[in-house]
């Protein structure tokens, strides 16, 4: 099957600024795919590349197989941005809007499944309101619905939840789950690692323009968010053994990263050879963000060698 | 085609919904030159033998009108597009750079000819001219809107903000059209100044437009035709091949 997205070799340069430094990059249709990095990673400016608003200095990319500068038009048939920006154009409805938006895709009577987008994204009563006088929440759910009026296959959100309240962002991503379900690539980026975490099977990290972290979810957390376990300890002191295993020591605790749970086993047995008592004990799951941190660290340390 | 028609639809909405400033406000101002200029030379001046001052000047004030407002729809159209960002719904479909191109022009000939026909209108109503060779006449309002309509879209395109654009506006298009013979006709200034009006591609849409109306003018409308249009053409591929290279939009 033809991949949605296919980057490969891609660098950006502005001026003296290097942007993108070889980014390779595929996700497959059918995926929920993350986007993670830190400001200033280059994710905004891949997925510019990627929707034709800016051009690599070298490298291509597709979209279904279409290349985004030779094949464009099909390039951009088939995809959907939702850009970062709070944009819109004061002199129109949020009808007005969709309507042109679907125009410009070549659609001349796609009212059905405006209704429908507005329906869903519960801007029925503001259809016929300028988007000007929409509130900052509502103004990202009309970006929304003009990046889906052409039923986009790959559908690209740059931080569609930032600045956006609890309520709209549940129903935001349960439309983008259902459409994930209905067969639609979707691709985000957020600085909500939460969200990455429950949404995304597959994630990518960014950082200064390279690709340094790219797996399934999972695999992310297992390989590099080990189980950790929070010890106080009776006397207030480390067997040798276990010295191996710490990674802090905080006031009268120690911090003990573990393989998997059954490694707590040994940590116990070890503490009963050394006579030494547990007041508490406290397991913690990993979790993306512990993850991130430690990716971007290293990567910290790897540019500083 | 449907991206085309959008946008070009889209682009006269756009203007319609603000016609009190696209086409209204344009039209006044205009007319009180009408006004303000054939009371004070009306008794003074004949250009032409057996025209008078007012009918010699309506002519010269509607293309001014038609050439100022066709370049203002696509230029500011364009600009605040881009300072506000919302270009980008433009940029996202699969819209041609021709039929970006083809729709910013036809609204802005569409604009330039609405205020036009509301000055001539007006100016009839004042003092009735004659309409010797219509044809003549339409021919060089067309070329007109569409050469500005491209130099609108340039300008846009280059300019970085409004008081770039502004800069183009006022220190380029407004003296180029002041200066065409829009309140004289060229053979009353000095050799010097007569030479130099030549090299001002509005002086031929400006002459040629009044042909249209009394079938005399300072140079043959063949002549000034074939001039406007060369204009018009080498404009309108410099727009093209900017959008095309995707110029300040596609970074």
């Amino acid at each position: 099957m033809t991949p949605a997205i296919e980057i490969s070799e891609v660098h950006k340069r502005f001026g003296s600024l290097h942007a993108l430094r070889g980014v390779d990059l595929t996700v497959e249709q059918g995926e929920f795919f993350a986007l993670l990095g830190p400001n200033g990673a280059g994710k905004t400016t891949l997925i510019n590349i990627l929707a034709g608003l800016s051009r690599a200095t070298q490298g291509s990319s597709r979209v279904m197989g279409h290349d985004v500068v030779a094949d464009y038009r099909d390039a951009r048939r088939t995809l959907g941005v939702v850009p970062q920006e709070l944009v819109y154009d004061a002199f129109f409805t949020v009808r007005e809007m969709l309507r042109f938006q679907s125009g410009y895709f070549g659609l001349r009577k796609n009212d059905a499944w405006i209704d429908e987008l507005l329906h869903n994204l519960g801007l029925t009563d503001k259809a016929d309101i300028y988007t000007r006088l929409l509130s900052g929440g509502m103004k990202r759910r009309v970006l929304v619905a003009q990046a889906l009026v052409h039923k986009p296959p790959v559908i690209v959100l740059d931080e569609p939840t930032a600045g956006v309240d609890v309520e709209l962002r549940q129903n935001l991503w349960e439309f983008i789950r259902r459409l994930n379900r209905a067969g639609h690539t979707i691709v985000l980026t957020t600085h909500y690692l939460e969200e990455a975490e429950t949404l995304c099977s597959r994630i990518a990290m960014l950082k200064q323009g390279q690709v340094i972290a790219l797996d399934t979810t999972h695999n992310l957390l297992s390989a590099h968010a080990a189980t950790q376990v929070r010890l106080k300890l009776n006397p207030n002191r480390l067997p040798e053994v276990l010295r191996s295993l710490l990674v802090a020591e905080e006031t009268g605790c120690f911090r003990l990263v573990l393989k998997d749970y059954s490694g707590l086993e040994g940590v116990l047995a070890s503490l009963r050879e050394a006579n030494v008592a547990v007041d508490e004990l406290e397991v913690s799951k990993p979790d993306l963000e512990d993850v991130f941190l430690q990716i971007m660290g290293r990567a910290d340390k790897e540019v500083a060698r | 085609m449907t991206g085309l028609w959008t946008l070009f639809y889209k682009e006269l909405l756009r203007f319609w919904k603000v016609g009190l400033q696209t086409i209204l406000s344009p039209l006044v101002t205009t007319l009180l030159y009408l006004l303000i200029f054939s009371h004070v030379l009306e008794a003074h001046v004949q250009v032409y033998p057996g025209v008078g001052y007012t009918a010699f000047l309506i002519p010269g004030l509607v293309m001014m009108a038609m050439l100022q407002n066709a370049f203002a729809n696509s230029s500011s159209s364009l600009i605040q597009s881009k300072m506000s960002g919302n270009i980008v719904f433009l940029l996202l479909p699969p819209l041609a750079y021709w039929e970006f191109f083809a729709a910013y022009v036809a609204a802005a000939i569409v604009r330039g000819l609405v205020v036009g026909f509301g000055v001539g209108l007006a100016g009839w109503w004042f003092t009735p001219v004659a309409l010797a060779h219509p044809l003549w006449m339409v021919a060089f309002a067309l070329a007109g809107c569409a050469m500005l309509a491209a130099a609108g879209i340039i300008t846009a395109l280059w300019a970085g903000g409004y008081d770039q654009m502004a800069a183009v506006q006022n220190f380029i298009i407004m003296p180029l059209t002041f200066l065409s013979g829009v309140f004289y006709s060229i053979h009353s200034l000095p050799p010097f100044w007569q030479a130099l009006s030549r090299y001002n591609p509005f002086f031929y849409l400006i002459d040629g437009f009044r042909y249209g109306f009394f079938g005399v003018s300072d140079v043959s409308p063949a002549l000034g035709l074939a001039i406007v249009g060369a204009c018009c053409l080498a404009l309108s591929l410099a727009t093209l091949a900017l959008l095309k290279s995707g110029y300040k939009l596609r970074n």
